[in-house]
């Protein structure tokens, strides 16, 4: 694999990633358990889908054959999408939605921030817009974490139910392989371990608040990053890309 | 009584000289509970509205078109609230008028009875019922009652762009592959009349427009707005290539507008009565989210309550 193959990999991951969760939480959209919350999520989608699309789009103009960035969101299979596991879940109760959030952000902040200072210029660029949002992103869902833990009994329960079923995802964030490996010699992505190292921190100052344990690192399900995912990503995609699969080359 | 008399004369004087009616004023009870009617319906109808368009979030056909049903729907939330805190200067909770929406007590727009069945459902919902709410929503930039007026003015903007992003839509459509086309005449085809009714019964059988016209609630008549909306609507139609379904619409030289069919009003109220093809399912999921979110408000309920009284013993 050269540099140039990497670099593609590398913003198919970032633009899949972002692109799998604004879907998950656009699902929400009118079902929220308040008003503020739909407006939320959906302004979380928004932020969600604007970074996808700036990622898919450097990601086609890299590749350079003429694909589109509706192309590589709607056309790619299963086995072709590159995004993390978490980000796929279902979003189950508001306790999931929330803590798979919290989890992505916690990774997703430190990421961008260090890719602000990445050799490559539009990823820096990309980076830089991102910063502030996934700030924001990262604020608002440890505040609901905390809420739910030092809530009500039941919002407690519910909040740890879910960190115990979403952990076994977090080891998918931080897989390094031959992209990374390329890319963090030249200077254009982060090593990951300062990333685990405020992901950690974050999750520990969070959860301590929030009265919630820490789950033990057992089993870590992993394979994102390799187009190995979980049953729901099927789906998800058959929804997503059904118009433009139905419609080959149609405008819309 | 004499005194009621005279400040209902102070009332009438105030809304006759164009001055705004704000929530401190007195006002007579019965323009207080029109309003808390009219401002609430609107309220959820802007969030009933989320359910028909949220429906296709999964399934927009490119990432422009998904970012921008996001930023629309968002939008209708924002609506809701800004008018559901409009409800409040009057006296009313919120949770009050969430309560009345969710056991069927309080009306929304009937339109939203109706199913969002195909993306180019999306394109009618913007063109024709963001077209239509906005020719009511113009108007009631000026209403007479202060907070209602100022939230419409940002309304208006956000409704304007959410009309003309369904209409590019539709347009796209339009000129697209035969299947795309048929789409767009299709969803044409049904969301035309139910548009048409969105402007409510008839002057003659309107039941609060007289009284809301004294207020100044209402500045212009159902008619009026209708015939507004088709003169324009048949025009932008015509530059896009589609056929409005109505056989009877015709120009007319004398009075310088269309002349169109009969509305079926017996759907209509059929629909208000409870049997749209959604009337259920729409209430249904407002009911839904509501009671699996109790437990969400509880919590950031207990949470404050928590933080409120460790603040107050440090």
């Amino acid at each position: 694999m050269d540099q140039h193959q990497a670099l593609l990999t590398y913003c198919l991951r970032r633009g899949d990633d972002n692109l799998i969760l604004s879907h998950r939480l656009g699902e929400w959209c009118g079902h929220g358990p308040q008003l503020e919350e739909d407006i939320a999520l959906t302004n979380r989608a928004l932020d969600l889908i604007g970074q996808a699309r700036n990622y898919l789009q450097y990601a086609a103009e890299v590749e350079g054959k003429g694909r589109t960035e509706d192309d590589l969101a709607f056309l790619r299979s299963e086995r072709q999408f590159v995004n993390t596991m978490l980000v796929e879940q279902l979003n189950g109760d508001y306790a999931h939605t929330i803590c798979r959030s919290f989890l992505y952000d916690a990774w997703h902040l430190p990421l961008q921030q260090a890719l602000t200072k990445s050799a490559d210029e539009r990823i820096a660029a990309i980076a830089g817009k991102a910063v502030k949002e996934v700030s924001y992103h990262l604020r608002t869902s440890s505040e609901w974490m905390i809420r739910f833990g030092d809530g009500t009994e039941e919002s407690h329960v519910r909040a740890q139910t879910a960190l115990d079923a979403l952990w076994t995802f977090t080891g998918d964030l931080f897989v390094q392989d031959d992209v990374d490996a390329i890319l963090v010699k030249a200077g254009v992505v982060p090593d990951m371990a300062p990333i685990r190292s405020a992901f950690d921190k974050t999750v520990e100052t969070v959860l301590a608040e929030a009265t919630l344990e820490r789950p033990v690192d057992g089993h870590m399900a992993t394979g994102g990053r390799q187009g190995k995912h979980s049953e729901h990503l099927g789906y998800l995609l058959a929804e997503m890309q059904y118009l433009q699969r139905a419609h080959p080359g149609a405008q819309w | 009584m004499t005194d009621v008399k005279t400040l209902e004369d102070v009332f009438q004087a105030k809304v006759d000289a164009e001055q705004k009616i704000e929530p401190k004023d007195w006002m007579p009870d019965a323009y207080r509970k029109n309003l808390v009617r009219q401002i609430s319906q609107h309220a959820h109808s802007e969030v009933v509205g989320m359910l028909p368009e949220g429906n296709w979030i999964g399934r927009a056909p490119s990432l422009r078109r998904k970012a921008i049903l996001l930023a629309k729907v968002q939008d209708e939330a924002g609506h809701g609230l800004y008018l559901y805190s409009a409800v409040e200067t009057l006296g009313t909770s919120r949770e009050k008028t969430n309560d009345d929406l969710n056991s069927g007590k309080a009306k929304y727009s009937s339109i939203f009875n109706y199913p969002t069945l195909t993306w180019a459902d999306i394109g009618a919902v913007g063109w024709l019922v963001d077209g239509a709410a906005i020719m009511n929503q113009v108007m009631l930039c000026r209403t007479s009652y202060g907070p209602y007026a100022r939230a419409m003015v940002r309304i208006c903007k956000e409704e304007s762009f959410h009309q003309r992003q369904g209409y590019e839509i539709m347009g796209v459509l339009a000129k697209g592959t035969p299947e795309q086309r048929e789409m767009a005449q299709d969803a044409l085809n049904r969301w035309w009349w139910p548009s048409l009714m969105m402007f409510g019964p008839s002057d003659a059988d309107s039941p609060h427009s007289a009284q809301s016209m004294k207020w100044k609630i209402k500045r212009q008549s159902n008619d009026e707005l209708r015939q507004i909306f088709i003169d324009r609507t048949v025009q932008q139609a015509e530059v896009i290539g589609l056929t409005i379904p109505d056989p009877e619409l015709k120009w007319n030289e004398e009075t310088k507008h269309y002349d169109w069919g009969e509305i079926d009003w017996t759907e209509f109220n059929n629909v208000i009565a409870g049997n749209g093809p959604c009337n259920r399912e729409r209430l249904a999921a407002r009911n839904k989210a509501h009671s699996e979110g109790a437990w969400v408000r509880d919590a950031a309920m207990a949470y404050a309550a928590k933080k409120a009284k460790k603040k107050q013993a440090a």
